[in-house]
């Protein structure tokens, strides 16, 4: 367990992180968190690391027009006790708290695991559930790419080669919006079997928007509107598990992955209308 | 007066070194020593055809490719079979490096060694081995079925098979009243220490001496067997275990092939090497256990007393039987817990399979053996619709009929017979601190919320302290310091403290003052090792025996010093005193100044102890029957194992619509006879609930039928969190031992092993359908409730 040979650049400013990044098999080194077990275990042999830990634009969260920013080396930890992201995007904190346990969120980076892809990741599913935009910088300039562009299969984004994420942008949801996430894991900070992030409108006391994403399901967050449905709990369960396609592994039957699904998504709209009712008064 | 430690929360002596970074694991050793990486096979049955390390050979960094070919002597020999039995008809075990077959995923077939590992696992991809791949043997249906051989030469893959009959239970069966026939089963799990294995060799040219660190259960063991392996004499062999980041049995096999191996090439390439084991080698080329399956037949009268039990029981012992067959040697006699059925019957058959091989576990049988014994009692219960813990108080063995002779062998090779306990005592303990004849109120609450909650209740008994011996070796230094040597080693179970408390009270002097070394033979040569609940027992005796010899000599030679009988004297706080008059008195560190007479000074203490200085002229300095020093070795060797026991309840919630366990309660009942340090004794309860919780609800080796171990990482293997375990609730009961002078008992592996037992009791109660195999996770309980459903 120890990776393969290869080489560490830490570049002083963007441009030579693009740099660096043109060679070939290169991959980005935010918190490790993901990637140091691939490494280890030589599931992933790149050539060229590029540490991004000393690039100091991109660190931080910041308010930015109708946007929340995070910058791609914000930790976990940081993300999950800022003040402005808990009263802008919560989501983004409801979510944070299934994220692993203190050591690694003090390490791994939010935008990290967004830009890892991971089907099972809280955050994937947060981003694609807000319609988050992805900032990159590549060989040709800037670019923004919608989240629910951003995620094309598991483990797998629309980055192309050599192309760094410096931050991410979630919309800001005033006090009308609620949200909740729950998931149910094997042990506390794993991997979901299965997971529901939510997102309701109430606006004078009427319900104008409802959606969830569901993770752990499929090899991309499933993103459903589900305003139509979403007080009738049968045909509700009836959309969601046809748009749903959970696998059987050692850990848990497709059908009991359903099972959870359809607690977790009724257990999510409930606490994200109260979450909602919350915010306003 | 000295402060009695005996039976005090002393807090741990070894504590502030290991949890200040002070702690010296193997792979602290050796930063300069060359690396070892090996090739492991990815095929649970092959042959081998070819090794090609065409690509391999240019790797700057390289020292060495090593194959079965390359072995020299008794390194090329198969490993030892440490523990032969009678019933053990087709023992086989494996090469250090595969012999032309590989019979699991993860056996060695190459070793590289290199400048560092980095290099070597570099090196092993490079090497390409070509095989014929062979249908493996997964799991007990496979193995019984026999399409397929593990080992050729061994017919039905049955490495063992026993019969043992107290009395003629299946007459008893066929003529009881009322009979049941239960299938239990339990999967394989593993120890999963925190610390792999490893090994670090130096070899001494000049002086043809092998020094070796093995992170190891038994450093003497490992000495021996290298020394044989190696053909060197004993005595150019010391081992040593280092910090130790826990063993629970997987390192009291031994000699591990790496064991052999890179001391081998230490001393071939005369370089220091050393390995470390991973986390996924750990997974797939050390050791698992807990496979077996169970089958019931028993006869119970109206009362639901046992007439007769009778159990046939599949063991699945991996691909080789270096261990023998000592689990189901111990399910077999442990599996009748307190209870006393008037006959017994149980036959097993140990299985090959193509995985890897299996090796006690913290618990060693017994869990699969109170999961099925207490399965059994349940079932007796539910059928004569009696309490649980009423049919367990009619089976008991009673206090008064101890010491109780079982009528069987235990795997000590002596009869099995418990020294004391006192069962009915501890089941209304455990009734009393669980609220059990208040639980049907506690439910009849929770279900008018809409929760569903159970009550589970296991009983165990454990035989502990088993020998043959150990020995303690005290000796008092000229400064005052108190030295104290064991040959057995430690993995983080506290022997630094409790056997300092036992010195500091035979001895009388401040616990600060004594030192105490474990598993490292060049301090103590002579010994078995730490496993089976043993080492408080045996070297906590033997260091306590050690002790009041020193303690003797000392009260001889301070009496001639005071010019007193030492009878008339006691040891209080380091100081031998006239009791009564305290001003007669002589420092302890003094008396080990005279008990030395030197010639030379070479401090101010050791004047007082030069020929002019003292001395009865008459006589020579050190008398005929003496010997120089105050210090003292003694040895413990008992007639048979001692008894402990135990019973578990937990209180749990299920979540109706996710089928998720929630603990709400977890509480023990323990009796592990008198208690050295209680806080050690409830850590080690702590400890090994937490493991029982694991193997109960969280892990297992998913194999798939192709022999591949699917979950071979933390990632997929759940080892619980500390959020998983709950608190757990403890009582003492201490019937002390007759056995052994210190009156204790084993308490190392008793946290773990009703765990099953008692989960699934209290599944079984919360959902009222039968729960017959272990562990169950969330999907396997919500899909058993789908089933039951459907067959309603």
């Amino acid at each position: 367990m120890k990776p393969s040979r290869f080489q560490y650049v830490r570049p002083a400013s963007i441009p030579e992180a693009v740099v660096a990044l043109q060679r070939q098999n290169s991959k980005v080194l935010a918190g490790g968190q993901s990637l140091t077990p691939l490494l280890s275990m030589r599931l992933a042999a790149p050539e060229v690391l590029v540490d991004i830990n000393g690039l100091s634009e991109l660190a931080g969260i910041e308010l930015r027009g109708s946007e929340l920013w995070i910058g791609a080396i914000a930790r976990h930890q940081e993300v999950l006790t800022h003040p402005l992201v808990g009263t802008h995007v919560p989501l983004i904190q409801q979510a944070l708290t299934y994220v692993a346990h203190p050591v690694i969120r003090n390490r791994g980076t939010s935008v990290g695991s967004i830009a890892h892809a991971d089907p099972a990741g809280e955050l994937t599913a947060v981003a694609a559930l807000l319609g988050a935009r992805i900032h990159v910088v590549g060989p040709h300039g800037v670019r923004d790419i919608l989240a629910n562009d951003f995620f094309v299969g598991p483990l797998e984004s629309s980055l192309t080669h050599g192309e760094l994420v410096t931050g991410v942008s979630f919309p800001v949801l005033d006090s009308s919006w609620g949200s909740s996430c729950v998931e149910v894991a094997r042990r506390h900070g794993d991997y979901a079997l299965a997971g529901v992030c939510a997102l309701v409108q109430i606006v004078e006391g009427r319900l104008t928007a409802a959606s969830i994403a569901i993770f752990s399901v499929a090899g991309t967050p499933v993103v459903i509107d589900v305003l139509d449905v979403c007080t009738e709990n049968e045909k509700l369960n009836l959309k969601v598990q046809s748009l749903i396609d959970p696998d059987t592994d050692i850990h848990a039957t497709a059908d009991y992955r359903r099972q959870l699904v359809k607690t977790l998504v009724a257990q999510a709209l409930t606490e994200a209308r109260s979450n909602a009712e919350s915010r306003t008064s | 007066m000295t402060t009695k430690s005996f039976g005090e929360p002393i807090l741990r002596k070894e504590d502030p070194r290991l949890v200040s970074g002070q702690g010296r694991y193997l792979d602290d050793l050796g930063h300069e020593a060359l690396a070892a990486a090996f090739l492991r096979s990815p095929h649970a049955s092959a042959r081998i055809l070819d090794i090609d390390v065409t690509d391999a050979l240019d790797v700057p960094g390289l020292i060495g490719i090593y194959t079965y070919e390359d072995l020299e002597g008794r390194v090329a020999e198969p490993l030892p079979l440490l523990i032969p039995h009678p019933a053990l008809l087709n023992g086989r075990t494996g090469y250090p490096l595969a012999n032309e077959f590989v019979r699991h995923v993860g056996e060695a077939i190459v070793m590289v060694i290199a400048e560092d590992r980095y290099i070597a696992e570099d090196v092993v991809e490079l090497i390409k081995v070509s095989y014929d791949v062979l249908q493996p043997v997964v799991g007990i249906q496979n193995a019984k079925a026999a399409h397929n051989a593990v080992h050729p030469s061994v017919p039905n893959n049955v490495s063992a098979h026993s019969v043992k009959e107290v009395g003629d239970a299946r007459a008893m069966i066929k003529a009881a009243p009322h009979k049941l026939s239960l299938d239990l089963f339990i999967e394989r799990s593993a120890c999963s220490p925190l610390e792999g294995k490893g090994v670090y060799a130096i070899w001494e040219e000049d002086s043809q001496e092998l020094r070796l660190w093995s992170s190891t259960q038994t450093s003497t063991g490992v000495r021996a067997a290298v020394a044989a392996k190696l053909d060197l004499p004993l005595q150019k062999v010391e081992c040593i275990a280092p910090d130790v980041g826990g063993g629970f049995g997987v390192k009291i096999m031994h000699p591990w092939p790496e064991e052999v191996l890179i001391p081998w090439a230490a001393r071939k390439l005369n370089r220091p090497v050393k390995w470390s084991e991973d986390r996924r080698e750990h997974f797939i080329s050390s050791a698992h256990e807990r496979a077996q399956e169970h089958h019931i037949e028993v006869g119970f009268d109206e009362e639901g007393r046992i007439l007769g039990l009778d159990v046939t029981f599949f063991h699945d012992n991996g691909a080789y039987t270096p261990y023998g067959i000592i689990i189901p040697l111990i399910t077999s006699t442990q599996l009748l817990g307190p209870y006393k059925p008037a006959s017994y019957r149980v036959e097993f058959t140990s299985l090959f399979t193509n995985t890897v091989l299996v090796i006690p576990y913290r618990g060693a049988g017994r869990p699969q053996g109170v999961f099925a014994m207490e399965r059994t009692v349940d079932a007796i219960a539910k059928y004569l619709r009696l309490d649980r813990t009423v049919v367990r108080e009619r089976n008991f063995i009673q206090p008064d009929e101890m010491p109780y002779d079982l009528g069987l062998i235990f795997q000590d090779g002596r009869p099995l017979e418990y020294d004391s306990g006192n069962f009915p005592a501890s089941m209304a303990m455990l009734k009393e601190m669980v609220g059990w004849d208040n639980f049907e109120t506690m439910r009849s609450e929770y279900a008018a919320q809409g929760r569903k909650i159970g009550i589970g209740v296991a009983c165990y008994v454990e035989g502990t302290g088993v020998g043959p011996y150990e020995g303690g070796f005290v000796q008092v230094e000229t400064s005052g310091r108190i030295n104290v040597a064991t040959g057995l080693t430690s993995q983080g179970q506290g022997h630094q403290t409790v056997f300092a408390q036992i010195v500091a009270d035979e001895l009388g002097v401040p616990i600060e003052d004594v030192f105490v070394t474990t598993g490292d033979t060049r301090r103590f040569p002579y010994a078995v090792g730490t496993f089976a609940s043993r080492a408080a027992v045996m070297s906590g005796n033997a260091i306590a025996l050690a002790a009041r010899q020193v303690r003797d000599k000392a009260l001889r030679l301070a009496g001639e010093a005071l010019e007193c009988d030492p009878h008339d004297l006691e040891i209080v706080d380091g100081i031998v005193r006239v009791k009564g008059d305290h001003t007669k008195s002589i420092a302890l560190k003094t008396v080990a100044v005279l008990s030395n007479p030197l010639r030379y000074a070479f401090d101010e203490s050791a004047k007082a102890a030069t020929q002019f200085a003292v001395g009865d002229t008459s006589k020579p300095p050190v008398p005929e029957d003496q010997e120089p020093g105050l210090e003292g070795k003694d040895y413990y060797s008992p007639m048979a194992s001692t008894f402990a026991n135990g019973m578990h309840a937990v209180i749990i919630e299920i979540l109706p619509d996710t089928a998720e366990v929630k603990i709400l309660r977890y509480v023990v009942v323990h009796d592990c006879g008198r208690v050295i340090n209680p806080m050690i004794v409830e850590g080690q309860i702590h400890g090994g609930v937490a493991q029982g919780v694991a193997g109960a609800l969280f892990e297992r080796m998913a194999y798939d039928e192709s022999g591949q171990l699917q979950n071979a990482s933390f990632m997929d293997f759940l080892m619980p969190y500390a959020t998983e375990i709950p608190t757990v609730e403890a009582g003492h009961l201490e019937t002390p031992s007759p056995l052994n002078p210190l009156g204790i008992k084993g308490a190392g592996e008793a946290g773990v092993i009703p765990g099953s037992a008692v989960f699934a009791s209290a599944i079984e109660d919360a959902e009222g359908f039968e729960i017959r195999r272990m562990p169950i996770s969330p999907s396997e309980l919500w899909e058993l409730r789908r089933t039951m459903k459907e067959n309603a």
